[in-house]
């Protein structure tokens, strides 16, 4: 049986960068049971088969936020045999309140302590073997992005768990919060053996007040007033309740370990310089048109240069790959049907959908950039006042913007929001972002019905999308999510370069992600879309697309958009087809109108449209639901198909809705 | 006085952590507990959230939930 490290640390201190160290390209993301929260393994390299697990990263573990609670039965689960928890040696303080309470857990345990070069740059130092008597543990010194200190750090923590050394000490405590724990401990000594939760763990949770913890041990009622007494005369004789008296106690622990062995600059040369760009980044002035610039400028490269060259590539790669099947396929005299299947179905359906994927790549290449560097979190800090008013963090900010680019990579983004709360509520915002495949809609309207007003007519589209997600918003936060938001209390990191590794591994992962969801979710889609158009009632080959099933869901779905001002099946059948890619409704509508090229199609829509009912068209296909690809994403990013599902009819109702308002207003109004 | 009270650059001690719940919680876990120094370094364009820096690094916090700490502001002489 292989050995199982659990790698725990704080956010930003180095985390990703030591397990990218220890595992090189052995490693594999998965998901925690029932949540979505990412699941890192990889087999440590030079170790004989060691495997390690890559746990949120988290501040504590007191039982509030999802990815504390998943670290918790994580590690009380029984599957880790050791824990190699990471510390940020330039903020030591604060990154050993976590230690101390992984040290309750008496597990074999090795304490990572990272950023030593930093320290040592700042004329700083750190007497690693004063930590390691203060902690009980062994301590190894290291730099993960320098990769120094790994091999040995890899060496100890084997020779922890090979020899089963538990922290030496757990005590942390004295006076009243000591007696307080002890005679708690005492009284549940059966409780914690029968379920195998350490002792002393389980006796400072139940002081805290951890009633979490409570049910697990399935401690009576007669136990548990006596715990509340026990708590209640620690919190009198102290002044002071219990949580704080227990951060207090774990604070003032570290404070003293630290008061001997730590001798550093107040600051670090990287903090002071951290200080010196927020002077810039986070001015009160400068700060907001210097993100707007950011942002425009990783929309130009990813959408602009580097995006379109790859597309392109991407794309000649795709036909060459499609022409060569179809070259195959003909010389094996396949069935018509079959034939069709693969090429016009599969093919170019995939094919379309994959099309996307150097845009994904590259945003996410900025995207890691933005994060690693530290700057998101700066983002945050500035954006955060606006996003509030419904219900969202400063935190939400990003993914929004790049939705204007594409939902895919957007909804992906909101992986790095810590709240599961704000996550929803970004994936179900973000999609009424107007993304860029429905520019080419918005052109042929324009051009069709409003060429005097076109920059307006977009303007005010862009604008419907915002108002329309501030809306929603607001009713989200008054309604299913009006409990309390996680609370914005956010470390900003000093600012670092981030490491190519870490850039490149993200840019894959994500990469990785889409093609499996292109050849999952995406590939049933084109092949019912293919079905849908090439068949008709009683599945027989049609000739004419105006025969097929999908013209004929469309004659049935037509009297939905009636009132809308668009009750034609030909618009019904395009929004169908717009699914697949968004400016599929363009080229649908060219086929049902008979012009073949969608640049003629301008002339030719007045026939189907006035043009209020053309405005209501755009609205709708501004906020109607996003395509497949983005489903995938929401359902991949919610977790759930049900939670999907209802997000997509959510988001088809408020468009539904909105188009409806826009069609009987302008018709009263006399449009 | 509160925290959301400074002013930018002041220095302060804290001697009582409001609040309850998650968020009382994560304040306590961030390391703001009494006795603790901290300094108030900016605050955002709009006015809102602000940026402390305390026990050696930068935390920054929305001003509500800076009222919900107590602090005694320490006087430079």
């Amino acid at each position: 049986m292989a050995m199982t490290f659990a790698l725990i640390g704080n956010q930003n201190c180095g985390k990703t960068t030591l397990f990218n160290q220890l595992t090189g390209s052995n490693q594999h993301v998965g998901n925690f049971p029932g949540v979505t929260v990412d699941k890192k393994e990889g087999t440590i390299k030079n170790s004989g088969g060691a495997v390690v697990v890559d746990l949120p990263g988290i501040y504590s573990i007191s039982p509030y936020t999802m990815e504390e609670i998943v670290t918790r039965d994580y590690l009380l689960g029984g599957d880790p045999d050791g824990i190699i928890n990471i510390v940020d040696a330039t903020n030591i303080e604060r990154n050993l309140y976590l230690t101390l309470q992984l040290l309750e857990l008496e597990m074999p345990m090795i304490v990572a302590l990272n950023m030593m070069d930093e320290v040592a740059g700042s004329g700083g130092s750190i007497d690693i073997q004063k930590i390691s008597d203060g902690l009980g543990v062994p301590v190894v010194p290291i730099s993960a992005s320098k990769n120094q200190g790994i091999d040995e750090l890899v060496e100890r923590a084997l020779q922890t768990v090979r020899h089963r050394e538990k922290p030496l000490h757990h005590d942390f405590c004295k006076g009243e919060v000591h007696r307080a724990i002890h005679s708690i401990a005492h009284m549940i000594e059966d409780h914690t053996e029968a379920h195998n939760i350490p002792w002393r763990f389980a006796a400072t949770k139940l002081v805290e007040g951890d009633t979490g913890m409570m049910d697990k041990l399935e401690i009576n009622q007669n136990e548990r007033e006596i715990v509340q007494h026990v708590a209640d005369e620690m919190e009198a004789a102290l002044g002071t309740d219990r949580e704080a008296a227990l951060a207090d106690m774990r604070y003032s622990y570290i404070e003293q370990v630290c008061a001997h062995a730590v001798h550093k600059p107040q600051e670090t040369m990287e903090q002071q310089r951290s200080v010196k760009i927020d002077r810039i980044l986070t001015h009160k002035v400068f700060a907001i048109p210097i993100f707007l610039g950011i942002m425009l400028m990783v929309f130009w490269l990813t959408f602009g240069v580097v995006g379109s060259t790859l597309s392109d590539l991407f794309g000649e790669g795709i036909s060459f790959v499609t022409n060569l099947a179809d070259a195959a396929l003909t010389s094996m005299n396949i069935a018509p049907a079959l034939h069709s299947l693969v090429i016009d179905g599969i093919f170019a359906g995939v094919g379309s959908v994959l099309g996307f994927m150097p845009t994904i790549v590259t945003l996410f290449f900025f995207l890691s950039i933005l994060e690693d560097s530290g700057y998101m979190a700066r983002v945050a800090f500035v954006m955060d006042k606006l996003l509030r008013k419904i219900g969202l963090s400063g935190r939400s900010f990003v993914p929004m913007v790049i939705g204007f680019g594409c939902s895919v990579p957007a909804i992906m983004a909101s992986r790095t929001l810590s709240s599961e709360r704000d996550r929803k509520m970004t994936i179900l915002l973000t999609p009424f972002m107007s993304c860029s495949a429905k520019l080419p809609i918005y052109s042929v309207f324009v051009a069709a019905f409003f060429p005097e007003q076109g920059a307006l007519v977009m303007m005010a589209l862009y604008v419907t999308g915002m108002a329309v997600a501030i809306l929603v918003g607001l009713l989200l936060k008054n309604t299913i999510y009006r409990g309390n938001p996680v609370p914005f209390v956010m470390e900003l990191p000093a600012y670092r370069l981030p490491s190519a590794q870490n850039v490149l591994r993200h840019m894959w992962d994500k990469a990785k992600d889409f093609v499996v969801k292109a050849f999952t979710i995406i590939f049933m889609a084109t092949i019912i879309v293919w079905l849908l158009q090439n068949f008709g009632p009683g599945l027989r080959p049609v000739q004419d697309s105006a025969d097929s099933l999908l013209a004929v869901m469309g004659r049935w779905l037509a009297p939905v958009f009636a009132p809308l001002g668009f009750g034609d099946w030909r618009a019904a059948t395009a929004l169908v087809t717009g699914l697949m890619a968004k400016e599929t409704v363009v080229s649908t509508l060219a086929v049902l109108m008979n012009v073949g090229d969608s640049a003629l199609l301008a002339p030719v829509l007045s026939q189907m449209f006035t043009p209020l009912a053309a405005s209501a068209f755009l609205v709708f296909t501004l906020l109607y639901m996003p395509c497949v690809a983005a489903m995938a994403a929401v359902r991949r990013e919610l977790g759930s198909l049900r939670g999907a599902v209802t997000a997509m009819a959510f988001q088809t109702g408020v468009a539904w809705v909105v188009a409806f308002l826009v069609y009987q207003v302008g018709a009263m109004l006399g449009f | 006085m509160t925290l959301d009270r400074l002013n930018i650059g002041e220095r302060a001690v804290v001697t009582a952590v409001g609040g309850e719940g998650i968020l009382r919680r994560r304040l306590l876990d961030m390391g703001i507990t009494p006795k603790t120094k901290l300094m108030v370094r900016k605050m955002a364009p709009l006015g809102d959230p602000i940026e402390i820096h305390i026990r050696g690094y930068e935390l920054t916090l929305r001003k509500e939930d800076a009222a919900k700490i107590t602090v005694e502001k320490i006087v430079e002489e």
